[in-house]
């Protein structure tokens, strides 16, 4: 039997394309009910990452890069870390110290915190997803030396 | 606004990293890095101004309280470091990554490196919580990984990789020792370890952990018998990187262990207890004599240098390890002075590689006349290694030769002299190669461009300056060491 | 101090030693670049379990508040949340370590580290050569 190659698997493809939505839904779940249970940017972007990433094996890296392309990725990598030290930035401005979330809402300090932390965790995994991808893009993209 | 500064120190380079990964276009991202190297320069002469006044300045992140949240503590020690960091940046990053592997269209990315190693050597000297310590450490060696691969050489690929290896070794052991003195504390903030280690000192833990700390720090110093990685990394980087490490990465890592030793463990402990100084003290001898010894004999330039580095790391770690105010302000003010020098001259190295096209020492023939400018201020930088009066590598001497004599030390003051002799020699080598042989045929006579000159001699003019006006250095060091010792908590 | 108080009371940090040394080792002794790495991870691996073996208090429960009751003991969550830093940390060096490795293998066509140091030991010998010689033919020129 000839060996075919990973993108000729019709079961793969087809599992991979219908898992991929909710592998990238669970991923959300996980970012935004992180402030109530277990989860947050870190998990959240890796998770989100994995999607892609299973796309990116199964149907191929041009595939893949189509989706998303690599400035993208570059792009969502300083935006994250922009995001989260303009909160810091922000709380500064808003008469606070770094990162003092109390200041960011004028009314009660738990809904500042709520704010604080939820941006900041977007922050995160937007960051944590763009660089998971971004090293595979690195590494998938290289050609094989012999 | 002021009140912001310790936080604006390390956030202005560590934000503006992504910032030029968005920016992309060449000339903004160079000018906007120059920017916020000139304006971490800016703020770190301020904090020392605050730091002078106040004893400590103090910025708690997110109005925690101490021990709670993470807290920046600037005294006189670490603003001094600071000024150190970002004057070396402000200086060399002009320059740029010319000279090196980074594809055209792609500089953002050096700059975007190069702000997150000035950003993380800055944190790690400004903040007053040990795993802060820790994570910073590692973003500024990472960035550092990145920027010793750029070399135009493929052999500065395996230095950085062989650097990676044991600096992650290094900074992993520090990660032991900060969990084991936590284990024993529950505290990971500096000033209160201070207070809490008192009742625990003696424990078992508590010496395996100063230990740990002791060896991953010393690796990143790069004190002598875990020097390996230096050589091989400072040669084969491109010049401005290694000016950029050379002069504040190894002096980041001898804040680490002022700070461990004086303010969080206690010279007491360290040096009458464990009697660190038995050991640190013959390193450092032997440090001075290799590195010194091993520069004499070497074919290329930079590797010169680096070996030279090894040996100047010797004389710091020495005037830690005699145990005195006077010892500590000697290795303190080296610090700068050995910035000033030793960047200046990895500088000229850029100026030779851009002209000459290697660092070749016998392809310097006849530098004095192809080149005179650059010759000129390796001759002046060079003369402060060997400690001429009149340069700042005298002043350190100074201050070294009078606390070994202070102690009564005279085995070390004999010692310390004959090593400088042995600058000397490799100083000497170098002016002949330059002055005495006659250039190779056909070889070009060009200077090298202003953009390189400028930064050089800024370092070497200061050099001088900082030798004859000594009370600014050396009064700021002494007054470092008096408060590291107790003077003022 | 009984060899059995040593030995099963101090289990978690004779595993942490443990593995501690088998990654230093295969970092000192393996000449892959990719092993190597390896056994640097299996090296951060057992400063993680450290730290999170010494967050467990005895008898605590996961560190949830539980509103109203009172004299619960919770284990320290603290070491947890710097060890999730930690492994960001060991994620990133890993990258950059495996990033370096292709760049050998693309630059040097071998990831073994003797051969690698072989290689640039050549080079170094001719460099020096190279510099002998240049000295050599100035010395008759003069």
């Amino acid at each position: 039997m000839p060996r075919r190659s990973i993108h000729e698997v019709l079961i793969l493809r087809v599992v991979s394309k219908g898992i991929f939505p909710f592998v990238l839904l669970f991923a959300l779940y996980v970012q935004f009910h992180g402030d109530f249970g277990p989860g947050g940017g870190f998990q959240a972007g890796v998770i989100f990452a994995a999607g892609w990433v299973l796309y990116g094996l199964v149907f191929g890296l041009t595939e893949l890069q189509k989706a998303l392309p690599p400035r993208w990725v570059e792009i969502g990598t300083a935006l994250g870390v922009l995001l989260y030290g303009g909160i810091g930035v922000w709380s500064m401005f808003a008469h606070g110290a770094f990162l003092d979330y109390n200041v960011l809402d004028h009314h009660s300090t738990v809904h500042g915190q709520h704010r604080g932390v939820f941006w900041v965790e977007l922050g995160v995994g937007i960051t944590v997803a763009s660089v998971m991808i971004g090293i595979f893009y690195g590494f998938a993209g290289r050609r094989r030396v012999r | 606004m002021s009140e912001h500064f310790p936080a604006l120190q390390v956030l202005l380079p560590v934000l503006t990293a992504p910032l030029c990964l968005l920016l992309r276009h060449p000339t903004l991202v160079r000018v906007l890095s120059l920017a916020v190297t000139v304006g971490c320069l800016g703020i770190s002469l301020a904090l020392m101004e605050q730091a002078r006044e106040v004893g400590t300045v103090v910025y708690e992140f997110g109005n925690w309280p101490r021990p709670l949240g993470i807290e920046y503590a600037v005294d006189t020690t670490n603003a001094f470091v600071l000024v150190i960091v970002s004057m070396i940046a402000a200086v060399v990053l002009p320059i740029g990554c010319r000279n090196s592997q980074v594809p055209e269209g792609r500089e953002y990315l050096f700059y975007s490196a190069f702000l997150l190693c000035f950003g993380g050597l800055l944190g790690v000297a400004i903040t007053g919580d040990v795993f802060n310590i820790f994570v910073f450490l590692e973003i500024s060696s990472l960035a550092t990984y990145i920027l010793i691969a750029m070399g135009r050489d493929r052999r500065a690929i395996m230095a950085a990789y062989s650097y990676l290896i044991v600096g992650t070794i290094g900074a992993t052991f520090l990660l032991i020792g900060i969990g084991l003195l936590y284990q024993m504390t529950g505290t990971l903030n500096i000033a209160d370890l201070a207070v809490r280690l008192e009742d625990v000192k003696e424990t078992r833990t508590v010496i395996v952990a100063f230990a740990f700390a002791m060896v991953g720090i010393s690796i990143k110093l790069a004190v002598l018998p875990l020097h390996h990685w230096l050589p091989n990394a400072y040669t084969h980087a491109p010049p401005v990187v290694s000016a950029f490490l050379s002069a504040t990465a190894t002096k980041v890592a001898y804040y680490l262990m002022l700070r461990f030793i004086y303010t969080i463990l206690g010279a007491g402990f360290v040096f009458d207890v464990l009697q660190f100084d038995v050991i640190l003290t013959p390193l450092s001898l032997a440090a001075m004599f290799i590195g010194s010894l091993a520069a004499i004999y070497q074919t290329d330039f930079k590797r010169l240098l680096a070996y030279s580095s090894i040996a100047q790391i010797g004389y710091m770690t020495l005037g830690l390890s005699l145990n005195s105010e006077l010892g500590a302000a000697a290795g303190i003010v080296h610090l700068f002075n050995h910035a000033l020098m030793k960047g200046g001259l990895f500088l000229v190295a850029g100026c030779v590689l851009l002209r000459v096209g290697s660092t070749a020492i016998v392809d310097m023939r006849g530098l004095g006349s192809r080149m005179p400018l650059t010759a000129s201020a390796l001759v002046i930088a060079g003369l402060g290694m060997i400690g001429v009066p009149g340069t700042v590598g005298f002043v350190s001497k100074w201050a070294l030769v009078s606390a070994a004599l202070d102690q009564q030390a005279w085995q070390i003051t004999v010692l310390i002299l004959l090593s400088s002799l042995l600058a000397l020699v490799y100083v000497w080598r170098l002016i002949e190669v330059m002055y005495l042989t006659e250039a190779p045929e056909g070889a070009e006579r060009r200077e090298a461009p202003p953009l390189y000159l400028i930064p050089t001699w800024i370092l070497v003019l200061a050099s001088v300056y900082f030798g004859f006006n000594t009370e600014s250095t050396l009064g700021v060091a002494r007054a470092a060491a008096h408060q590291l010792l107790g003077g003022a908590g | 101090m009984t060899f059995l108080s040593n030995v099963a009371g101090l289990w978690n940090y004779w595993a942490v030693i443990t593995l501690m040394m088998i990654g230093l080792y295969i970092m000192i002794s393996r000449g892959n670049l990719v092993k190597k790495l390896m056994g640097m991870n299996i090296f951060q691996v057992s400063v993680i379990m450290l730290y999170v073996s010494m967050g467990k208090v005895a008898g605590g429960t996961p560190p949830i508040l539980i509103e109203g009751a009172e004299d619960v003991a919770y284990s320290n969550p603290l070491p947890h949340v710097l060890m999730l830093t930690a492994i960001v940390v060991g994620v990133a060096t890993t990258a950059v370590g495996l990033a370096l490795v292709v760049r050998v293998k693309e630059a040097y066509g071998t990831v073994e580290e003797d051969e690698v140091v072989a290689i640039d030991q050549a080079t170094d010998r001719e460099e020096a050569a190279a510099a002998r010689a240049a000295e050599a033919a100035h010395g008759e020129g003069a």
